[in-house]
């Protein structure tokens, strides 16, 4: 019980994270219809401007700065490479961004160098939350979670209820008709990547101290993030939140079981030696198969329901 | 009735084939270094793992992200096979051996494949990468068969040698390379020419209009992908032979990355860029890698500056300039690119400059503060270097966009006149 309990609290945390970099990315793409392969990329400058000037002014400055200067870094990216891209299409644009994330993994070895940087959480964050049966919860994984429900409804009010949202709302499906109107959809576009950028770089922030802050950072979670817009449904806000925390319990609870094939024959009264055929497939623990079932789980999405969770569309 | 063909002798075609294998079989005479001829062999099964990519984003308009798995798995199976032979119990030429690594790729092509060509576009792109990131994830899972962390290992010098072909020495195994990349080339040219090649032009330009003609676009898909991963199967196997082992990179992200950066610097567009890509992507790895450990930074820079501003690739910038070199107007343009090239240069001594210091000062700033650039001795913690880096850097591209801005005026005139001539 305390197992299931801690092991849901971390997944229900780590999948609110993973909601702060699929959230930006689904809005991009259901704008732009991009699949921007930088996104992760953005998480991780956040989390490395994050730890380079908390070494000078402090954590809690850092949580706004460097969110606002990732966000800025994506609307230049926006304005000035994206845009000029487009005109070749889609496939240009993916590999524009493709081309992206890995200029900046090297400049992030240029610049930090290739091992890991000691971003630490803050000391003010650094303690137990409160005891769960004999297992201390960490102040900042709650710290995460409540930053993350903060990000969520404040882009849920922003999307419904301010009056760019609305503009956004309707430049997602009528752009044309919202230019007519007299919008600067271009201007949007940039704005939402941006948006979509310093969230990416607010997760960041508040992951990189959590985990660790390394250049293969971006290239560990990109993959997962993909895998969360893809199975939550292409441009669908609901079905990334869903798929985020599926994912965030699914890979918290697998690292965690360590029962294999074997394991379950032999509650079932059925004995397999280490001889018998595909011993090695058998012997598998759940745990070792972690790392495969988001992808698994993405490849059986994409043939028996390709418009995915909540998707309306398919492709 | 009887079927009227008439096919001109193409010289030009000859010539450029003849040349190129000529080319090929020549070079490690003029190059006599050890290292030339590990950078020609690689280069050789680049090209033949390009063409087969280029086969899925150029002919058949899928973009795909893990286009490695084939060819990794082919050299796992060629490792493998070749383990085997050795131990005796089975019996196969080593010279053939790419063709296990060949009928792998279609295995593994026949068991994904179906499945990532339902779509093309960005879910096929996405379908992939998953593919490529789960069989990278079990490669660490069932070590028996990827090796772990160390990988495969194995001896290429099995039996007795025949007719004096051991494979032991570098010599032998290039030779053995441009055998199979010459025959890939042209297998991969001649399927351009079949009707399926065609069929997947009309799939990749419009997928409706094919489908309205009668075809199952999804079958030609399909089949395209299956013919690519074979030949990136018979590229993984030459890699076993090349290399004597096969660790789970072969089958990793960055691979698949390279294949893809790659055929995009040289041009998807045209059945010659890949093999152009490939000749440039292995210089920056190698010769490049030689020089500095920012290489990446290099290579990625000049893929995006190619998906920025020559989308065509390498290949759409020498097809552009034919029919001015016809029309006898390249004199016009020699002057706006020298300009263009020197302007350039002191553009790419800034960045190099800065790019070299940002890396040492990183790197060794407490340690060795001292380096030396293009002949320059100096300290990493002074001013004075940084200044005259980022000076030359801000000062090349100022001039440099007023020298592309002469350079687009040329072209504008130039191309203005052949128009006007071939009207």
């Amino acid at each position: 019980m305390e197992f299931f309990l801690i092991s849901t609290l971390n997944g229900i945390s780590y999948g609110l994270l993973l909601f702060m970099l699929s959230s930006g990315l689904t809005i991009i793409f259901s704008m732009m219809g991009v699949l921007n392969f930088a996104h992760a990329s953005f998480y991780m400058i956040g989390a490395y401007f994050a730890y380079q000037i908390s070494t000078v002014i402090g954590f809690w400055p850092a949580l706004v700065i460097a969110p606002l200067l990732v966000g800025v870094i994506g609307m230049m990216i926006e304005r000035h490479g994206l845009r000029s891209v487009h005109k070749y299409g889609h496939v240009a644009e993916l590999l524009f961004t493709f081309g992206l994330a890995y200029l900046i993994e090297e400049t992030i070895h240029l610049i930090w160098g290739r091992s890991s940087v000691e971003y630490r959480v803050p000391p003010s964050l650094d303690g137990a939350a409160f005891t769960l049966f004999t297992t201390e919860y960490p102040l900042y994984r709650v710290f995460m979670m409540a930053a993350s429900v903060f990000m969520l409804i404040s882009i849920y009010l922003t999307l419904t209820r301010s009056r760019i949202g609305l503009v956004i709302q309707a430049s997602l499906t009528h752009p044309q008709t919202v230019e007519a109107l007299g919008h600067n959809v271009p201007r949007v576009f940039m704005l939402v990547f941006g948006g979509g950028s310093a969230l990416a770089g607010l997760a960041g922030v508040i992951g990189g101290n959590a985990f660790v802050t390394e250049p293969g950072m971006a290239a560990a979670v990109g993959p997962i993030v993909f895998v969360i817009v893809v199975v939550g449904g292409m441009g669908s806000l609901a079905g990334a939140f869903i798929a985020s925390l599926l994912i965030g319990v699914l890979q918290t609870f697998s690292v965690a079981l360590d029962y294999s094939f074997i394991d379950l024959a032999a509650r079932l009264g059925i004995a397999i030696g280490p001889d018998a055929p595909f011993a090695a497939l058998w012997k598998l623990t759940i745990s070792q198969t972690a790392p495969v079932l988001p992808y698994l789980l993405m490849v059986l999405m994409l043939i028996f329901r390709p418009k995915g969770i909540m998707g309306t569309r398919e492709g | 009735m009887a079927k009227l063909k008439y096919t001109p002798f193409n010289l030009g075609r000859w010539l450029v084939w003849g040349g190129t294998a000529l080319v090929m079989i020549l070079l490690p005479f003029v190059f006599t270094e050890g290292f030339t001829l590990t950078l020609m062999s690689q280069i050789g099964i680049g090209v033949i793992f390009a063409l087969s990519y280029n086969m899925l984003l150029g002919q058949g308009g899928m973009l795909s992200f893990g286009h490695a798995v084939y060819s990794g798995l082919g050299a796992y199976f060629s490792v493998h096979a070749l383990n085997l032979m050795a131990k005796g119990s089975f019996v196969f030429p080593v010279t053939l051996l790419p063709l296990v690594g060949g009928a792998a790729g279609l295995v593994f092509g026949v068991v994904f494949g179906y499945v990532t060509t339902k779509k093309s576009g960005t879910t096929f792109a996405m379908i992939s990468l998953g593919i490529g990131e789960m069989v990278f994830a079990c490669s660490l899972m069932f070590p028996g068969f990827f090796g772990g962390e160390g990988g495969i290992t194995t001896n290429r010098v099995i039996g007795q040698p025949f007719l004096g072909i051991s494979y032991g020495p570098a010599i032998q195994v290039y030779y053995l390379i441009v055998a199979w990349t010459l025959a890939c080339m042209a297998a991969m040219f001649a399927w351009t020419q079949t009707p399926l090649g065609r069929m997947a032009n009309a799939v990749r330009d419009n997928p409706e209009r094919a489908e309205f003609v009668g075809y199952d676009t999804h079958m030609v898909r399909f089949l395209t992908l299956l013919i690519s991963s074979f030949f990136a199967g018979i590229a993984g196997g030459l890699n076993c032979i090349n290399y004597e082992i096969v660790t789970a990179e072969n089958v990793g992200a960055l691979r698949s990355a390279g294949v893809l950066m790659a055929t995009f610097i040289g041009g998807a567009g045209f059945f010659f860029g890949p093999i152009i890509g490939s000749i440039v992507f292995f210089i920056m790895v190698i010769a490049v890698g030689a020089m500095t450990k920012a290489w990446a930074f290099y290579l990625g820079l000049l893929f995006l500056l190619i998906v920025l501003y020559a989308p065509g690739g390498f290949a759409s910038l020498i097809v552009m300039h034919l029919p001015v070199l016809k029309a006898r107007l390249m004199h016009r343009l020699w002057l706006p690119y020298a300009a263009a090239l020197a302007t350039g240069a002191v553009l790419l001594a800034g960045l190099v400059s800065v790019v070299e210091m940002t890396y040492h000062y990183s790197l060794e700033s407490k340690t060795a503060p001292e380096m030396t650039l293009f002949g320059f001795a100096f300290n990493v913690t002074d001013t004075l270097p940084w200044a005259v880096a980022i000076g030359l850097l801000v000062g090349g591209f100022v001039i440099s966009r007023f020298a592309w801005k002469t350079v687009g005026r040329a072209w504008g005139d130039v191309v203005h006149v052949v128009q006007r001539q071939s009207a």
